[in-house]
């Protein structure tokens, strides 16, 4: 008998009577300690206020966990930023075709371990989360897996109109997509390893710029 | 572990040595407790997240059996090769057959308590292949030659005088430099040199998604991402526990995890990993090592809902004053403590009586586990099967004797009275080790029943 086959059989004799899921409208409300009979349709000046209240709330945990947030109007602005705070000897690359001008060009498809210097990794995400300030990034938007972790820096661009309330929000958003890697990433790199001393930066980027653009 | 034949209460007496210690270990785990209730109470739906939560791993464990192979044919499907490993051992010798096929001999791993409960470093070093773990509180145990002794804060039990030490003796960092943030920008140098020469890399499961065949990693540092993007072979390894049935689950899992173990809104890095690279190999392995055995029993199979966050040792009164490593097994702490009976009753049979079952444990739990009634019910096997301490099993086979007769117990009592009174170097002594550092108490003058008899009730009963 092999394992596969033992653990199978052990599992099904010993597992309990079937126990169900719990009623699925409850996972993903949009509406979270109501019951499913009393969540309302919003009307949509309610909607421009939960916008606003998002945005306040990813600004203000993404400061918590030590990122930074930047309102930009259009792309131009971040260039602009990246001129006036990077150098030119410093190695940048991005994924967003509107700031190729300031950026690496062909590091997509090197070996990984090439991006082992890498300054500043400025990407885009699909969308924010307020309640904890996490950005949810799919492969195709990285690249190489490894960039948003490597680099020194990281700069993710967002689009001000999708920051969602929570996490079931989010998977909600996510739905069925298709991806071989996808993270949800909330500000720098960090740990509090040494007797609960928070430090920035422990493998992956010491800070993390977001750009709130639109 | 190297702790030979020492029991909770034995081990707990050297951790004690160091009274400062023990106030600042206390004083520290109970600030992570703290912060966890700040981001609860931020939640005004917290309860129901947790009853949710455990809904859903009732649900896992019920029909674990479907589950696993609905994960297991997504996960192939995505191009992962997935493992089956019935214990500990076979574990250990799937990777070092996985590690051998592809030609390596030194790895990074990222935290992973199933591979702490395996012993797999111990058993790789004996073949020759190296481990680095990459988690900056994971190596510096490592360094030390220490087990963790949390599953969340590894080295919590160390002070970053002792961390300078380790780190000028192995990194080369300057003598006396304790500064956290000159020694963790050191071990950042030091480990991402492992990262780019390693080819392979190991990691935990936070969580796998039966409907995806994916799985998620959790972590602050990046350390997961960083070892398993840049290496050709990624072996993650995982308890068949760790399932969720769809992908919509994670949302309130990730809302509970981190909050409950540290605090934060969620971790740094949640990764969700579905396909290899291109040019990469992906590997899962599904441990049982006893799982299965104690899905079978009822009173202790939701001990298996555990998502590893640590909070039942953070707000535990033993934990924080005994520190993990008095629990002699990797799991540490309340958690522990109904997890290591289950794989071995007589080694471990110490550990439900490692707790006051004030309760704390089972408040906190983000999937609503009855750990304290566990640790009781433990307690109960253990005696009955003849695995408690002697002293204990005769202790309590007097207590039963005293309280199950009321004149036994009037006289018991009243002889206590008169001990303590006349005699109290009788029980305040050596031998009696509850009186190890405790003062007496001073004894009552008689019993309740002795004074209830002398009242005069008839008033009362007029008005």
């Amino acid at each position: 008998m092999t394992s596969r086959a033992q653990i199978l059989a052990r599992v099904k004799e010993n597992q309990p009577e079937l126990k169900p899921l719990p009623p699925a409208e409850l996972i993903l409300s949009e509406n979270w300690g109501k019951t499913p009979d009393t969540v309302q349709q919003q009307p949509a000046s309610a909607n421009a206020g939960q916008t606003l209240h998002n945005l306040e709330q990813f600004r203000s945990v993404l400061t918590t966990i030590g990122g930074a947030l930047i309102e930009v109007p259009s792309y131009g602005e971040i260039l602009e930023y990246l001129k006036e705070h990077y150098q030119a000897e410093q190695r940048i690359i991005s994924t967003l075709p509107e700031l190729s001008s300031i950026a690496e060009p062909g590091w997509e498809n090197n070996d990984p371990h090439s991006l082992e210097n890498v300054d500043l990794a400025i990407i885009s995400a699909h969308f924010g989360v307020a309640e904890n300030a996490a950005l949810w990034i799919t492969e195709d938007l990285m690249q190489q897996r490894v960039a948003p972790f490597i680099c020194q820096q990281l700069a993710v661009v967002v689009s001000k109109n999708e920051i969602l309330a929570t996490m079931h929000d989010a998977y909600a958003r996510i739905g069925e997509a298709e991806y071989g890697f996808g993270a949800f990433i909330a500000g720098p790199s960090k740990t509090a390893d040494i007797e609960q001393s928070l430090v920035l930066g422990a493998h992956g980027p010491k800070g993390m710029t977001v750009f709130l653009i639109g | 572990m190297g702790t030979g034949t020492k029991d909770h209460a034995q081990l707990s007496d050297v951790f004690n040595e160091d009274e400062a210690r023990v106030n600042w270990h206390d004083e520290t785990l109970w600030f992570v407790r703290a912060k966890r209730d700040k981001a609860a109470h931020n939640i005004p739906e917290w309860e129901m997240l947790r009853e949710i939560a455990s809904q859903i791993k009732d649900n896992v464990l019920s029909d674990l059996h479907s589950y696993l192979l609905e994960f297991e044919a997504n996960a192939q499907e995505n191009g992962i090769t997935v493992h089956w490993a019935a214990d500990g051992e076979e574990h250990n010798r799937i990777v070092r057959q996985i590690l051998k096929e592809n030609g390596v001999d030194r790895i990074v791993k990222s935290k992973s308590m199933l591979t702490e409960e395996c012993h797999l470093n111990e058993y790789l070093q004996q073949h020759d292949i190296e481990v680095i773990d990459t988690d900056l509180g994971e190596r510096i145990v490592q360094l030390a030659e220490e087990p963790p002794s949390h599953i969340v804060l590894p080295c919590i039990h160390k002070k970053k005088e002792e961390i300078g030490e380790l780190f000028h003796e192995h990194l080369g960092t300057p003598e006396g430099m304790s500064d956290p943030v000159f020694l963790t920008a050191a071990a950042r140098v030091h480990l991402r040199e492992k990262f780019i020469t390693r080819r392979a890399a190991i990691t935990g499961v936070n969580f796998a998604v039966a409907e995806t065949g994916e799985f998620v990693v959790c972590t602050n540092e990046g350390n997961a991402d960083m070892g398993a993007h840049l290496a050709d072979v990624h072996i993650a390894c995982m308890g068949i526990e760790k399932l969720v049935p769809q992908r919509k689950h994670l949302s309130v899992f990730l809302r509970l995890l981190a909050r409950s173990a540290t605090g934060q809104p969620i971790t740094t890095y949640s990764s969700h990993f579905k396909k290899p690279r291109p040019r990469q190999t992906m590997h899962i392995v599904l441990v049982d090592n006893g799982r299965t055995k104690q899905l079978g029993r009822p009173d202790f199979r939701n001990s298996l809902k555990c998502i590893r966050c640590g909070a039942c040792m953070n707000t535990c009164p033993v934990y924080r004053r005994s520190g993990g490593h008095s629990y002699h097994t990797a799991i540490a702490g309340p958690i522990g403590s109904i997890l290591a009976p289950n794989l071995d009753m007589k080694q471990y049979a110490d550990l439900p009586f490692a707790s006051t079952l004030c309760g704390s444990c089972t408040n906190v739990c983000p999937v609503k586990i009855n750990i304290h009634e566990q640790l009781y019910k433990w307690r109960q096997v253990i005696v009955k099967e003849g695995h408690a301490d002697p002293a204990k099993s005769i202790a309590m086979k007097a207590m039963e004797f005293t309280l199950s007769s009321p004149s036994v117990y009037k006289i018991a009592g009243k002889t206590g009275r008169m001990v303590m009174k006349y005699a109290p170097f009788m029980v305040n002594n050596k031998l009696n080790l509850w009186y190890n550092q405790r003062e007496m108490p001073e004894p009552p003058k008689q019993s309740f029943g002795e004074w209830y008899k002398q009242q005069d009730f008839s008033k009362e009963k007029t008005n």
